[in-house]
Protein backbone atom coordinates (compact mmCIF):
# COMPACT_ATOMS: atom_id res chain seq x y z
CA UNK A 1 0.00 0.00 0.00
CA UNK A 2 2.80 2.09 0.95
CA UNK A 3 4.26 2.34 -2.84
CA UNK A 4 0.80 2.40 -4.21
CA UNK A 5 0.17 5.60 -1.74
CA UNK A 6 3.05 7.37 -2.88
CA UNK A 7 2.37 7.18 -6.73
CA UNK A 8 -1.41 8.15 -6.34
CA UNK A 9 -2.40 11.85 -6.49
CA UNK A 10 -3.68 12.56 -2.94
CA UNK A 11 -7.63 14.08 -2.91
CA UNK A 12 -10.75 13.61 -0.64
CA UNK A 13 -11.67 10.16 -1.43
CA UNK A 14 -15.74 9.53 -0.30
CA UNK A 15 -15.61 7.89 2.68
CA UNK A 16 -17.90 4.68 4.38
CA UNK A 17 -20.44 6.15 6.73
CA UNK A 18 -18.95 4.88 9.97
CA UNK A 19 -19.70 4.92 13.64
CA UNK A 20 -19.14 8.44 14.36
CA UNK A 21 -21.26 9.68 11.70
CA UNK A 22 -24.03 7.07 12.02
CA UNK A 23 -26.99 8.33 14.66
CA UNK A 24 -27.37 5.54 17.31
CA UNK A 25 -29.99 3.69 16.35
CA UNK A 26 -31.33 0.66 18.06
CA UNK A 27 -30.40 -1.83 15.33
CA UNK A 28 -27.02 -0.72 15.51
CA UNK A 29 -26.50 -0.57 19.34
CA UNK A 30 -27.93 -3.94 19.29
CA UNK A 31 -25.16 -5.10 16.78
CA UNK A 32 -22.72 -3.72 18.51
CA UNK A 33 -23.90 -5.70 21.70
CA UNK A 34 -23.93 -8.68 20.39
CA UNK A 35 -20.51 -8.41 19.54
CA UNK A 36 -19.51 -7.31 22.76
CA UNK A 37 -21.78 -10.20 24.68
CA UNK A 38 -20.58 -12.87 22.11
CA UNK A 39 -16.84 -11.55 23.74
CA UNK A 40 -18.03 -11.82 26.95
CA UNK A 41 -19.47 -15.81 26.53
CA UNK A 42 -15.67 -16.20 24.94
CA UNK A 43 -14.57 -15.89 28.11
CA UNK A 44 -17.24 -17.14 29.97
CA UNK A 45 -16.35 -20.39 28.92
CA UNK A 46 -13.34 -20.47 31.02
CA UNK A 47 -16.31 -20.15 34.03
CA UNK A 48 -18.17 -23.35 32.44
CA UNK A 49 -14.89 -24.89 32.00
CA UNK A 50 -13.58 -24.18 35.80
CA UNK A 51 -17.14 -25.47 36.98
CA UNK A 52 -16.43 -28.81 35.47
CA UNK A 53 -12.96 -29.29 35.93
CA UNK A 54 -14.02 -28.87 39.50
CA UNK A 55 -16.48 -31.14 39.71
CA UNK A 56 -14.06 -33.65 38.09
CA UNK A 57 -11.39 -32.83 40.93
CA UNK A 58 -13.52 -33.63 43.90
CA UNK A 59 -15.15 -31.94 46.50
CA UNK A 60 -12.50 -30.00 47.24
CA UNK A 61 -11.84 -28.07 44.33
CA UNK A 62 -16.02 -28.11 43.72
CA UNK A 63 -16.30 -26.40 47.11
CA UNK A 64 -13.85 -24.00 46.27
CA UNK A 65 -15.85 -23.34 43.03
CA UNK A 66 -19.14 -23.07 44.56
CA UNK A 67 -17.69 -20.39 47.46
CA UNK A 68 -16.90 -18.28 44.38
CA UNK A 69 -20.11 -18.31 42.88
CA UNK A 70 -21.65 -17.38 46.49
CA UNK A 71 -19.30 -14.24 46.62
CA UNK A 72 -21.17 -11.40 45.20
CA UNK A 73 -18.15 -11.14 42.44
CA UNK A 74 -19.39 -14.39 41.52
CA UNK A 75 -23.03 -14.13 41.81
CA UNK A 76 -22.98 -10.83 39.65
CA UNK A 77 -20.55 -12.60 37.20
CA UNK A 78 -23.05 -15.71 36.98
CA UNK A 79 -26.09 -13.09 36.39
CA UNK A 80 -23.89 -11.16 33.67
CA UNK A 81 -23.14 -14.94 32.01
CA UNK A 82 -26.83 -15.35 31.57
CA UNK A 83 -27.32 -12.26 30.35
CA UNK A 84 -24.87 -12.35 27.75
CA UNK A 85 -25.94 -15.98 26.73
CA UNK A 86 -29.43 -15.42 26.16
CA UNK A 87 -28.83 -11.63 24.21
CA UNK A 88 -26.57 -13.81 22.10
CA UNK A 89 -28.98 -16.48 21.39
CA UNK A 90 -31.56 -13.76 20.99
CA UNK A 91 -29.86 -11.93 19.20
CA UNK A 92 -28.37 -14.99 17.07
CA UNK A 93 -31.59 -15.98 16.32
CA UNK A 94 -32.72 -12.96 14.72
CA UNK A 95 -29.37 -12.57 12.47
CA UNK A 96 -30.74 -15.85 11.10
CA UNK A 97 -34.36 -14.59 10.66
CA UNK A 98 -32.54 -11.86 8.76
CA UNK A 99 -30.42 -13.92 6.73
CA UNK A 100 -33.19 -15.19 5.15
CA UNK A 101 -34.19 -11.82 4.13
CA UNK A 102 -37.37 -11.99 6.72
CA UNK A 103 -37.95 -9.00 8.72
CA UNK A 104 -35.67 -6.60 7.44
CA UNK A 105 -38.19 -3.52 6.95
CA UNK A 106 -37.95 -0.54 9.10
CA UNK A 107 -40.98 -1.82 11.24
CA UNK A 108 -39.83 -5.51 11.86
CA UNK A 109 -36.06 -4.84 12.19
CA UNK A 110 -36.93 -2.50 14.73
CA UNK A 111 -39.61 -4.75 16.50
CA UNK A 112 -37.10 -8.03 16.30
CA UNK A 113 -34.59 -5.64 18.00
CA UNK A 114 -36.73 -4.91 20.30
CA UNK A 115 -38.11 -7.76 21.33
CA UNK A 116 -34.57 -9.72 21.52
CA UNK A 117 -33.87 -6.62 24.26
CA UNK A 118 -36.53 -6.96 26.40
CA UNK A 119 -36.48 -10.84 25.61
CA UNK A 120 -32.90 -11.54 27.28
CA UNK A 121 -33.45 -9.40 30.01
CA UNK A 122 -36.90 -11.44 30.94
CA UNK A 123 -34.74 -14.53 30.51
CA UNK A 124 -32.19 -13.14 32.83
CA UNK A 125 -34.64 -12.83 35.68
CA UNK A 126 -36.47 -15.82 34.97
CA UNK A 127 -33.39 -17.52 35.23
CA UNK A 128 -31.84 -15.50 38.13
CA UNK A 129 -35.35 -16.17 40.44
CA UNK A 130 -35.19 -19.73 39.34
CA UNK A 131 -31.82 -20.27 40.27
CA UNK A 132 -31.98 -18.33 43.38
CA UNK A 133 -34.41 -20.38 44.47
CA UNK A 134 -32.56 -23.65 43.34
CA UNK A 135 -29.84 -22.61 45.50
CA UNK A 136 -32.12 -22.27 48.75
CA UNK A 137 -32.05 -18.45 49.17
CA UNK A 138 -29.51 -16.18 50.41
CA UNK A 139 -26.52 -18.00 51.42
CA UNK B 1 4.74 0.88 -10.31
CA UNK B 2 7.53 -2.17 -10.44
CA UNK B 3 7.92 -5.33 -12.60
CA UNK B 4 5.23 -7.62 -10.66
CA UNK B 5 7.27 -10.50 -9.47
CA UNK B 6 4.62 -13.39 -11.38
CA UNK B 7 2.38 -13.47 -13.82
CA UNK B 8 -0.89 -13.85 -12.16
CA UNK B 9 -2.93 -10.88 -11.22
CA UNK B 10 -3.83 -9.28 -7.87
CA UNK B 11 -7.45 -10.01 -8.42
CA UNK B 12 -6.61 -13.73 -9.42
CA UNK B 13 -4.01 -13.93 -5.71
CA UNK B 14 -6.78 -12.89 -3.66
CA UNK B 15 -10.20 -13.73 -5.23
CA UNK B 16 -11.97 -16.13 -2.20
CA UNK B 17 -10.22 -14.74 0.49
CA UNK B 18 -10.84 -12.56 3.14
CA UNK B 19 -8.22 -10.83 5.56
CA UNK B 20 -7.80 -14.54 6.98
CA UNK B 21 -7.02 -15.63 3.73
CA UNK B 22 -9.13 -18.39 3.85
CA UNK B 23 -12.39 -17.49 2.13
CA UNK B 24 -16.03 -17.36 3.07
CA UNK B 25 -16.20 -21.29 4.40
CA UNK B 26 -15.85 -19.60 8.43
CA UNK B 27 -18.81 -17.70 7.31
CA UNK B 28 -21.15 -20.38 6.38
CA UNK B 29 -19.58 -22.78 9.24
CA UNK B 30 -20.76 -19.52 11.78
CA UNK B 31 -23.85 -20.44 10.87
CA UNK B 32 -24.18 -23.45 11.26
CA UNK B 33 -22.73 -23.66 14.46
CA UNK B 34 -25.14 -20.65 15.80
CA UNK B 35 -28.20 -22.63 14.15
CA UNK B 36 -26.90 -26.12 16.73
CA UNK B 37 -26.04 -23.61 19.25
CA UNK B 38 -29.82 -22.79 20.16
CA UNK B 39 -31.07 -25.93 21.41
CA UNK B 40 -28.04 -26.68 22.67
CA UNK B 41 -27.71 -23.47 24.93
CA UNK B 42 -31.20 -24.47 25.80
CA UNK B 43 -29.90 -28.10 27.04
CA UNK B 44 -26.87 -26.19 29.05
CA UNK B 45 -29.25 -23.71 30.96
CA UNK B 46 -31.74 -26.77 31.66
CA UNK B 47 -28.88 -29.10 33.35
CA UNK B 48 -27.17 -25.78 35.14
CA UNK B 49 -30.86 -25.31 36.60
CA UNK B 50 -31.42 -28.91 37.11
CA UNK B 51 -28.11 -29.24 39.02
CA UNK B 52 -27.86 -26.17 40.75
CA UNK B 53 -27.43 -26.01 44.52
CA UNK B 54 -26.81 -29.87 44.66
CA UNK B 55 -24.07 -31.83 45.86
CA UNK B 56 -20.75 -32.26 44.65
CA UNK B 57 -21.72 -36.40 44.62
CA UNK B 58 -25.08 -35.74 42.89
CA UNK B 59 -23.38 -33.09 40.53
CA UNK B 60 -20.52 -35.70 39.63
CA UNK B 61 -23.20 -38.36 39.03
CA UNK B 62 -25.77 -36.22 36.99
CA UNK B 63 -22.95 -34.78 34.99
CA UNK B 64 -21.53 -38.16 34.14
CA UNK B 65 -24.78 -39.68 32.82
CA UNK B 66 -24.13 -40.25 29.42
CA UNK B 67 -27.38 -38.10 27.79
CA UNK B 68 -26.23 -34.99 29.91
CA UNK B 69 -22.44 -35.77 28.70
CA UNK B 70 -23.30 -36.09 25.77
CA UNK B 71 -25.11 -32.78 25.73
CA UNK B 72 -22.36 -30.93 27.24
CA UNK B 73 -19.46 -32.27 24.75
CA UNK B 74 -21.84 -30.97 22.31
CA UNK B 75 -22.28 -27.84 23.73
CA UNK B 76 -18.44 -27.12 24.70
CA UNK B 77 -17.26 -28.15 20.95
CA UNK B 78 -19.85 -26.12 19.15
CA UNK B 79 -19.17 -23.31 21.54
CA UNK B 80 -15.48 -23.27 21.27
CA UNK B 81 -15.50 -23.65 17.14
CA UNK B 82 -17.99 -20.90 17.11
CA UNK B 83 -16.34 -18.18 19.31
CA UNK B 84 -12.93 -19.10 17.61
CA UNK B 85 -14.43 -17.74 14.35
CA UNK B 86 -16.30 -15.07 15.88
CA UNK B 87 -12.97 -13.78 17.96
CA UNK B 88 -10.87 -14.40 14.22
CA UNK B 89 -13.33 -12.18 13.17
CA UNK B 90 -13.01 -9.48 15.79
CA UNK B 91 -9.32 -9.77 15.36
CA UNK B 92 -9.45 -9.58 11.68
CA UNK B 93 -12.02 -6.20 12.33
CA UNK B 94 -9.45 -4.32 14.21
CA UNK B 95 -6.49 -5.66 14.05
CA UNK B 96 -4.53 -4.54 10.45
CA UNK B 97 -0.85 -4.47 11.75
CA UNK B 98 0.67 -8.33 11.08
CA UNK B 99 3.29 -8.03 13.99
CA UNK B 100 0.08 -7.86 16.52
CA UNK B 101 -2.29 -9.39 13.96
CA UNK B 102 -0.74 -12.86 13.89
CA UNK B 103 -0.43 -13.49 17.42
CA UNK B 104 -3.73 -12.65 17.76
CA UNK B 105 -5.04 -15.40 15.87
CA UNK B 106 -2.39 -17.98 17.45
CA UNK B 107 -3.40 -16.72 20.93
CA UNK B 108 -6.79 -17.06 20.05
CA UNK B 109 -6.52 -20.66 18.81
CA UNK B 110 -4.53 -21.81 21.63
CA UNK B 111 -7.50 -20.44 24.04
CA UNK B 112 -10.10 -22.06 22.45
CA UNK B 113 -8.39 -25.29 22.14
CA UNK B 114 -7.08 -25.32 26.04
CA UNK B 115 -10.49 -23.99 27.05
CA UNK B 116 -12.44 -26.71 25.09
CA UNK B 117 -9.89 -29.80 25.87
CA UNK B 118 -9.94 -28.77 29.65
CA UNK B 119 -13.95 -28.97 29.49
CA UNK B 120 -14.27 -31.91 26.98
CA UNK B 121 -11.86 -33.48 29.32
CA UNK B 122 -13.41 -33.00 32.71
CA UNK B 123 -16.61 -34.48 30.99
CA UNK B 124 -14.85 -37.61 29.98
CA UNK B 125 -13.25 -38.04 33.16
CA UNK B 126 -16.84 -37.41 34.95
CA UNK B 127 -18.41 -40.21 32.42
CA UNK B 128 -15.65 -42.67 32.89
CA UNK B 129 -15.26 -42.14 36.25
CA UNK B 130 -11.56 -42.40 36.27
Amino acid sequence: MAELGAETTQRARPLSPHLQIYRPMLTMMMSIVHRITGAALYFGLLLLAWWLVAAASGPNAYAAFEWFMSTLIGRVILVGYTWALMHHLLGGVRHLIWDTLHGLDPANRELLTLSTLIGSITLTLLLTVVGYLAVGGPR
Amino acid sequence: MSAPLHMRTPMRRVRGLGAAHSGTGHFWHQRITSVAGVPLTIALVLIVIALLGRSHAAVVQILGSPLIAILMLLFIINSAYHMWIGMQEIVLDYVHDDRWKLPALIANTFYVVVVAFAAVYAILKLSFGV
